[in-house]
């Protein structure tokens, strides 16, 4: 029995290691390193799944459903079929005989993996071609045909849960994953699949007590991820009962246990690995094309490649709709005394992740503010627009949206700066949230302040002349980090002292990869650039929950120091076995341990003093799973709703072209508290990025319908940022107090920049000609009909 | 029939003789990726919209998701995997890599291409020129603010090199 060094890993670990508490210099974290896989993505071999082909594959087409809401008469496929090259043509019968219960989804059992009796939405896949050559199965889709007898459809969030209303699911099927949505099982007759509240206080009573009043409902339009590299997954047969899914997944653990679940068989026998995503932003989570090309490999025992083409992004997942209904209770010396919000969330005619959408953002939809009454409905709503699910915030910027353009209504109304107004109201560290949770390592204030340096608040901007006017607007956000949620991390030491770290974080453009190897280095005493990072192979990595929310630098972070502890604590002990030492007098540093007299072994050098050759493994594993408190069903009162709290504030100066309603945003400035910095580089380009990409939907990003048909389903109608929409001062500024509890204080940012843009942008354009536009995005024409309705000559209608 | 106008097409691939069976509807991305596995173009938009799939044509870029492959015959062809020499980057790569001009990366080859182009065009461009000459290529993670940071490093350190 060879002797064991692995010290137990401690499971929850909270407290901060004995290493910080000692607050040693930091080697590696808080470097701006270039990520490790830079030359990989400037040589064009940067490995991405959409370009993996496999011997003998099948390229699938998916046959999709042309109409939103419908019963299948039939499906015939025999012309399909007559092509030379179609090797099968698969339909929901088919996989029925794989898979009895062909339902899967994240938060409730709803989609099928091929349309059952009904579709739900244009775009639903009914059936799937298969073939060798790509041409053949797109030309054999289109000559597969679907009969149907239509349905009424129901596009719109509150229209579809009043009475009357076509229903888009029969019953609710919650899936059981998340405990917070069991008690909707059967319940049948309705389309919202969740209605989640928080309630603080007495908001009547602070009602009543408000000198004003004031309410208003905003809408934010349907938008789209338009990941550059489309969703694409592969599977092939592994052994005699094994399977191998190829996938651009955000969530490969995930993708394993349902896939599992769907066949009946044990998790070991489903393998899913990802490479580098070529973009990610919550369109790539839970489960896209994993379950159709399993099924289909398995049911034609051949490797199945599906990959989408942009177009068929749009009918695949979107960020939802929103209605916010918001009403709030003032005193006169601007202190918000109650404030009541109602969100409908437009979930489409799939759940995927919507209603935890619904919940997590909505508890929310207050904001960051200290207010002693709170009311808060939020309404997980479906109908027949293609799903809705993740967003790169979850739905976070359609809440801030609303309460933070009020905000600026109040503010205005009241004659308070619109700075002044936030400072006044916001919740500080030790005040509790509407949900009870009380609020720490939260910088609020710091985040305001650096807004008003950067914008020069006090001083007067120049507006403007003739047509050109200009403004500026400021608004600030937070999110509560999901919860809850598992990362488990392995260090791996070889017999040379080299290292690898094995996690299931997703490199999907935000850096996690570097980051990652930071932490690890960090803790062991070594440079970044030497740590390897296995990417996610579910035989490989061990289980996370998924790389989404902004939650990997915290929990997988968290996780990755844990294993590196654990790691060298062990080869601590090797060390002080050989040195004939105590592990408390060594020092891990620069690739070695080194004791006070000044005696050093390389790792690679405890590697062989262990195994007496070249050989052998030092394995560390960690395992992080902060605490969580589940919502009280009723209240939605929890003492710890999150593991930690994400502020952010933006700041924006614009011009307006009074003429034609064209915003130009001339400066725009980002501020996200992070905790620390483990790559200040990359967080400020994760800040700018998102900024950017909130900018696209703040301006002109939009899906547009026509009874549940995308009109503009490509990116020569639908315009995303350019390079020349980029403002001419964009900035980002990193706010850093160590979060107590993140790794070397770190929490996460992914989608902090999100949060705030559009209604700085907004209260910058009220700022600029006094108009006030309630709905995203503010393009062109709606601002200048806003403009000509102020001024009492209004533009015709269309 | 799908696969009945086939034909063989000889040109320069970044630098070597090559040849290729197609038909005639394959675009250059596609056969450039099935019979050479060279996936640095790379479709996303499939509407030459994005510039992912940047090739460089006869000294030209193209799209190469739109392009087809039987125009290519007798052309000289380059790709992403074209500019670095033995494993040492390009300048332009290089400058791509010190100022992080990328995050997921997926757009990064049309970038670097179209970069190439412009430079040729614009030894020492001002920031307007960069941005009207990149206006075609589109990056979702909007890295913008750094790819222009890198192609002023790239014409920096061309510049010192041919001095």
């Amino acid at each position: 029995m060879p002797a064991r060094f692995t010290e137990p890993a401690d499971t929850t670990v909270e407290a901060p290691s004995k290493a910080r508490r000692k607050a040693p210099a930091l080697r590696e974290v808080g470097r701006s390193i270039p990520r490790l896989e830079s030359h990989a993505k400037v040589d064009g071999s940067a490995e991405y799944i959409y370009h993996l082909r496999l011997p003998g594959m099948l390229q699938g087409k998916i046959c999709r459903s042309t109409v939103p809401h419908a019963r299948i008469v039939r499906i015939d496929a025999s012309a399909a079929l007559a092509m030379e090259g179609v090797h099968a043509v698969i339909t929901a019968d088919d996989i029925r005989t794989l898979i009895p219960d062909p339902y899967y989804g994240p938060a409730f059992h709803d989609q099928p993996i091929l349309a059952i009796d009904k579709v739900r939405y244009v775009g639903e896949p009914v059936a799937i071609v298969l073939a060798a050559d790509l041409h053949v199965a797109e030309e054999a889709a289109d000559r597969v045909v679907v009969e149907y007898e239509p349905l009424l459809p129901v596009f719109d969030e509150v229209a579809a849960t009043k009475p009357g209303a076509p229903i888009v699911h029969d019953f609710l099927r919650p899936s059981g994953m998340f405990p917070d949505l069991k008690h909707l099982k059967d319940r049948s007759g309705t389309n919202v699949a969740l209605d989640a509240r928080v309630l603080h206080g007495n908001v009547e009573k602070g009602f009543a007590e408000a000198d004003l009043i004031f309410e208003n409902v905003f809408r934010s339009g349907k938008v789209m991820h338009a990941t550059f590299e489309p969703i694409v997954s592969l599977a092939e047969l592994n052994g005699s009962n094994g399977l191998t899914i190829h996938t651009s997944s955000q969530s490969p653990s995930y993708v394993r246990a349902e896939v599992s679940r769907l066949l009946g068989w044990p998790e070991n026998r489903v393998r899913v690995r990802t490479a580098f995503l070529g973009g990610g932003f919550g369109a790539k989570l839970y489960i896209k094309l994993e379950a159709l090309v399993a099924a289909c490999a398995l049911l034609v025992r051949k490797p199945v490649r599906i990959g989408l083409t942009m177009e068929e992004q749009f009918y695949t997942i979107t960020k939802h709709g929103a209605t916010v209904r918001i009403k709030t209770g003032v005193a006169k010396d601007g202190r918000m005394v109650a404030r009541e919000v109602e969100t409908w969330w437009n979930g489409g005619a799939y759940a995927d992740i919507g209603p935890r959408v619904s919940q997590k953002s909505g508890f929310t939809a207050a904001g960051p503010y200290d207010i002693e009454n709170v009311s808060l409905a939020n309404y997980a709503v479906y109908t027949n627009d293609p799903p809705a699910g993740a967003l790169r915030g979850f739905g976070i910027s359609q809440v801030v949206w609303a309460y933070e353009c009020q905000n600026d209504i109040i503010a205005r109304s009241l004659g308070i700066d619109p700075l002044e107004f936030r400072r006044r109201n916001i919740l500080r560290n030790g005040r509790p949230h509407a949900t009870g949770t009380i609020m720490t390592n939260a910088e609020i204030d710091e985040v305001l302040n650096r807004l008003s340096d950067r914008m020069k608040w006090d001083a007067p901007i120049d507006r403007g002349a003739g047509p050109i006017r200009r403004g500026r607007g400021v608004a600030i956000g937070f999110k509560a980090c999901i919860a809850p949620t598992t990362s488990v991390a392995v260090m791996n030491v070889y017999g040379d002292g080299s290292c690898c770290l094995s996690c299931s974080t997703v490199d999907m453009g935000q850096g996690s990869d570097t980051a990652m190897a930071q932490i690890a280095a960090e803790t062991m005493g070594i440079s970044t650039e030497s740590v390897r990072v296995v990417h996610p192979d579910t035989d490989v990595t061990p289980y996370d929950m998924a790389t989404l929310g902004s939650r990997s630098t915290y929990h997988m972070g968290n996780a990755v120091r844990l294993a590196a502890e654990d790691a060298r604590a062990q080869l601590l002990r090797i060390a002080a076995a050989a040195l004939e030492t105590d592990t408390e007098e060594l020092e891990c540093r620069e690739g070695a341990v080194i004791s006070p007299s000044g005696s050093r072994m390389t790792i690679g050098e405890l590697m062989h003093a262990r195994f007496g050759m070249q050989a052998g493994n030092v394995i560390g594993m960690g395992t992080f799973t902060p605490p969580y408190v589940k919502p009280d069903l009723q209240t939605g009162q929890s003492p710890q709703i999150t593991p930690f709290w994400m502020l952010a504030g933006a700041a924006a100066e614009i011009e307006v072209d009074t003429e034609t309603g064209r915003i130009r945003v001339t400066k725009l400035v980002n501020v996200g508290d992070v905790g620390r910095a483990i790559n200040p580089a990359i967080a400020k380009r994760q800040l700018n990025g998102a900024g950017t990409m909130q900018l696209g939907f703040t301006l002109f990003e939009e899906m547009r319908f026509n009874e549940g048909q995308v009109i503009n389903a490509s990116l020569a109608d639908y315009k995303i940022p350019g390079i020349l929409d980029l403002p001419e001062d964009l900035s980002a500024e990193l706010v850093e107090f160590p979060h107590e509890h993140g790794p070397f204080g770190a929490k996460g940012v992914g989608e902090t920049g999100m949060f705030s843009v559009s209604p700085a942008i907004a209260n910058a354009l009220c700022d600029a000609v006094g108009v006030r536009i309630l709905e995203l995005p503010l393009t062109p024409e709606r601002v200048l009909r806003a403009i000509r309705a102020s001024e009492n000559r209004p533009l015709d209608n269309e | 029939m799908m696969n009945e106008a086939r034909r063989t097409i000889r040109f320069t691939l970044n630098g070597r003789a090559a040849s290729a069976n197609i038909a005639v509807y394959e675009t250059l991305v596609e056969v450039l990726q099935r019979d050479f596995g060279l996936f640095g173009g790379r479709e996303s938009c499939g509407q030459g919209l994005c510039g992912c799939c940047t090739a460089v044509v006869n000294g030209a870029a193209v799209s190469g998701c739109l392009y087809l492959a039987a125009f290519v015959d007798g052309a000289d062809v380059v790709t992403v995997e074209g500019l670095a020499d033995r494993g040492v980057l390009h300048p332009i790569q290089q400058a791509f890599v010190s100022e992080s001009g990328f995050q997921c990366g997926y757009c990064t080859p049309g970038f670097v291409l179209m970069t190439e182009q412009l430079l040729k065009r614009y030894p020492h461009p001002t920031d307007d020129e960069i941005r009207h000459y990149l206006s075609g290529n589109l990056c979702r993670c909007a890295a913008y603010p750094d790819i222009i940071k890198a192609v002023k490093a790239a014409a920096k350190s061309l510049a010192s090199s041919r001095d």
